[in-house]
């Protein structure tokens, strides 16, 4: 088992190398220039952009830049915004609790919907309600997130008015930022309505963001589980006389969910990164947004420091669902 | 179970469906399009940190009076200009209070040292404050402030002298722009002395109506009325900053009472807009122009008659009607009606194809030729969809034989192209900073902004010479006279298509009072009450 995480482990350096590479070629190869682009129309001369240029570093040639950039995150440093001019960190740590507590609740949602549908989907193959799941997941997964997103707020907060459009919380509660997981802050706060306030917001973005990942689950929790179905060893249990429930839950779901593991690993990368759309559309500030907006304002470091925080934990998530399976199969834990 | 399973995301959503509703009555909550650079308007350029900054927390020496262009004093009670127009002496208001924060208490009255210092930490080197927060105070160096300002002298602790190397009209408007804004030099001193000079741009107070209490970036901004403000304390006790990037959500935050005043609708929602009994959409004209400048150094634009065959050849109300959807009027002149000298008499050339192919005859290119038109990659006020706009002139430029390609850039790349002098022809625009003519005249069209934003890179000697005079003087009527003789040569001369002033749009809900557009493009909240 250590030997496979040691192994697992001393791939992570190349990768890392990797990303870095990649995020500043490929943001320096997009046409365009941040001075320009703060400037606007306005335009700026070119003895300021002379001068700006040096101040925020971008004369130097490129090689040099990189180097500096490398050895800043050596040093524990992603540099600063070009913009705002503060520590990209900084930036990332106020905004990413936010994206985490959406991602978590968005995963909740899909785990507890696509799972069990799944598993009735399997157990009922070929009825009415197996089509029906399979046809709803289908769509689900093939949803336009800025519609679907647009659509339930018309539904559910314009016309019948059961959720708040956007944000975290109601503008009439004012809650210290302690954690920035605004469930914790506004039950620390012991304001009364101000935790209620904060699910109320959480539940369209989470339904949102997780649809596409709860339509995945749901697809591979059917497949896995009719797999299993058929093995012989279910026959035998069931030949025992064993409950109906327990054949499925004890026996079968536990070797099924170990494909299922995998996908929910993979769809924390999703939950991470993809959640712009939503976070645009809900005006949740997280980093998704956070990315978007420096990659239009060319905003080198924020670009180049955000993505490589988010792919170390998108690495490091794929890390433990292998360890994981350990966890739920001893088999594997056994043959590595 | 098969009920249960479909049901379970509605389950979920009705048990905890909360109303929202549960405002205090005297919270105003604005849905501001975006997240502001920071809080120091000195450094920053866009009209986000404005609204979130100047507008609340500060004031300066001069303001804008609310819902006009018209300069009325600020922070100073007075000013008097010496007759060479080299000399302006400012008498500043008594007892007017700088806010307070957790770990800054002001223990003396706004004074001339605020003033000194909010100036001199833009234009001198010397100041410690000048390398803080990356020390590029674009505005002031764009409004050419930098070279202007001489020497600025305190005569005593309420009485401030700017001298200025040359006269120059357009500095009183100037100095109520936000870059002017006032800081707390006893702040500023305090944060010295701790190390942290940094904190002034994110902290700072000012002599203003709100005072920022919390920002949570890309989420919120709070204020409160700050008790002590000199002109009387605000008509609500608290304003929300509601940071919602998407029009289409702003709109449903409003319809849901979730914000009384957002800006930037989309075009298309105004219709539904106005028929909507809870909401006050509320519109005046844009101090703005969007326009297509002809490259005069590039064939064939050198050409007078070229020109004024383009201008003959567009069809600029079937533009305000498909790009701007009613929320714009023709352009004729290159600064908006609003502004005062606007040369109300001059006739626009009217959609004339045959008139425009005589004219391109004339200038030897009756077969006619093939050039591009640069079209913006993004939307602004003065033209919601440059693409749209380049199309239809595309199509109209057929119909004499010009056949034009459309080009266009990431707009950092379009901008800095387009300053070289690398366009034909290109889409562009501007929007005022200080209602003063000379801030569209001389930035657009000078010989002097000729390799910047001067894109027709159009330079006229006679017209000029009538900027510069009108620059110089401090006598409105002689300087109007100047601008309208100057709107005539610009119109025979034809270095631009002036296409459209758009209009501006806000919709408020119908419970907010005393909100005014104002004709700049920022937000005030002051007057409003609830």
């Amino acid at each position: 088992m250590f030997q496979f995480i040691f192994r697992r482990l001393s791939l992570v350096i190349p990768t890392f190398i990797g990303i870095t590479l990649l995020t500043f070629t490929l943001i320096h190869m997009i046409p365009g220039d941040p001075i320009e682009v703060m400037a606007g129309e306005r335009g700026v001369s070119p003895e300021r952009h002379a001068e700006l240029s040096a101040q925020l570093g971008l004369d130097k040639p490129l090689y040099e830049q990189y180097f500096h950039y490398v050895v800043g995150i050596a040093q524990g440093d992603l540099g600063q915004s070009l913009v705002t001019r503060e520590p990209v960190m900084n930036e990332f740590l106020t905004l990413f609790p936010a994206t985490v507590e959406l991602a978590i609740c968005a995963a909740i949602f899909a785990i507890l919907v696509g799972l069990p549908a799944g598993i009735f989907a399997a157990v009922k193959r070929g009825t009415v309600l197996d089509h029906s799941v399979m046809t709803l997941s289908l769509t689900g997964y093939s949803m336009p997130i800025f519609w679907w997103a647009l659509l339930l707020m018309l539904v559910f907060s314009v016309t019948l008015g059961w959720t708040p459009v956007s944000g975290r919380i109601d503008v009439v509660y004012w809650i210290d930022n302690t954690t920035g997981f605004m469930l914790i802050d506004s039950w620390l706060s012991g304001e009364e309505g101000a935790f209620k306030s904060a699910v109320s917001h959480l539940i369209l973005p989470s339904i949102v963001l997780g649809t596409i990942p709860m339509a995945v689950i749901a697809r591979m929790t059917r497949s896995s589980m009719l797999e299993v179905l058929s093995e012989d060893y279910i026959r035998t249990a069931r030949a025992k006389g064993i409950a109906p429930w327990r054949v499925i839950v004890i026996h079968a779901l536990r070797n099924a969910l170990i494909p299922v593991i995998t996908v929910i690993g993979l769809q924390v990368g999703t939950l991470l990164s993809g959640a712009i759309l939503t976070e645009t559309v809900f005006a949740w500030p997280g980093i998704g947004k956070w990315l978007i907006e420096s990659i239009s304002r060319r905003d080198y470091p924020v670009v180049q420091g955000g993505i490589l925080i988010v792919a170390t934990i998108i690495i490091v998530v794929n890390l433990l669902v292998d360890i994981a399976y350990g966890v739920v199969n001893p088999r594997i834990r056994h043959n590595r | 179970m098969k009920k249960g399973l479909a049901a379970l995301p509605f389950a979920v959503m009705a048990a905890a469906a909360i109303s929202t509703s549960a405002q205090a009555a005297s919270t105003l909550v604005y849905c501001s399009e975006g997240s502001p650079e920071g809080f120091n308007p000195s450094l920053y350029y866009s009209g986000t940190t404005f609204d979130a900054s100047s507008k609340p927390i500060f004031n300066r020496l001069m303001e804008f009076k609310l819902g006009t262009t018209q300069v009325e004093p600020g922070l100073a009670k007075s000013v008097d200009v010496s007759d060479d127009g080299l000399e302006y002496t400012f008498h500043l208001r008594q007892g007017v209070k700088f806010q307070a924060t957790k770990d800054f208490k002001p223990t003396r009255d706004f004074n001339a040292d605020d003033v000194l210092f909010s100036f001199n930490r833009q234009r001198l080197d010397s100041n410690p404050y000048h390398k803080v927060g990356g020390g590029s105070y674009g505005y002031f160096n764009d409004m050419g402030m930098g070279s202007l300002i001489k020497d600025i002298v305190k005569v005593d602790d309420y009485t401030v002298k700017f001298v200025l190397n040359h006269p120059e009209a357009p500095f009183v408007a100037n100095l109520a722009m936000d870059f002017a804004s006032i800081f707390s030099k006893q702040q500023a001193d305090q944060y010295l002395k701790a190390g942290t000079p940094e904190k002034l741009d994110q902290e700072p107070v000012g002599t203003g109506p709100f005072q920022k209490v919390q920002y949570q970036k890309d989420s919120l901004i709070r204020y409160v009325a700050f008790k002590d403000y000199w002109k009387g304390r605000a008509k609500i006790d608290r304003l929300v900053f509601s940071i919602t990037p998407d029009a289409s959500v702003r709109y449903a935050k409003l319809k849901a009472g979730e914000c009384d005043v957002m800006p930037y609708p989309n075009p298309a929602d105004l219709a539904q807009m106005k028929a909507d009994p809870n909401i006050n959409l509320m519109s005046q004209e844009g101090l703005n122009v969007g326009y297509l400048a002809f490259n005069v150094e590039k064939k064939p634009f050198g050409d007078v008659k070229v020109r004024q065959a383009l201008n003959y050849a567009t069809d600029k109300q079937a533009i305000i009607d498909s790009v701007f959807q009613g929320a714009g009027k023709v352009a004729k002149n290159p600064i908006p009606p609003t502004m005062w000298s606007y040369n109300s008499a001059i006739t626009d050339y009217p959609y004339d194809p045959a008139k425009a192919k005589q004219l391109l005859a004339e200038a030897g290119y009756a077969d006619g030729f093939e050039t591009t038109i640069w079209a913006m990659p993004v939307q602004r006020p003065y033209n919601p969809n440059a693409r749209r706009m380049a199309e239809i002139m595309q199509e109209d430029w057929a119909k004499v034989g010009v056949k034009a390609n459309i080009v266009t850039y990431e707009w950092g790349e379009y901008l800095k192209r387009a300053k070289s002098g690398e366009p034909d022809t290109i889409l562009i625009g501007w929007t005022g900073d200080n209602g003063d003519p000379d801030n569209f005249l001389y930035v657009l069209t000078s010989c002097d902004s000729v390799g910047g934003s001067n894109y027709a890179q159009w330079c006229n000697k006679a017209y000029d010479d009538l900027l510069v005079k009108a620059k110089r003087s401090s006598d409105i009527d002689e300087r109007s006279d100047y601008y309208k003789q100057a709107q005539v040569i610009f119109h025979d001369q034809a270095p631009w298509i002036p296409v459209a002033n758009s209009v501006v749009y806000e919709p408020i809900r119908k419970e907010v009072k005393g909100y005014k557009i104002d004709p700049l493009g920022g937000h005030y909240f002051y007057n409003v009450s609830k």
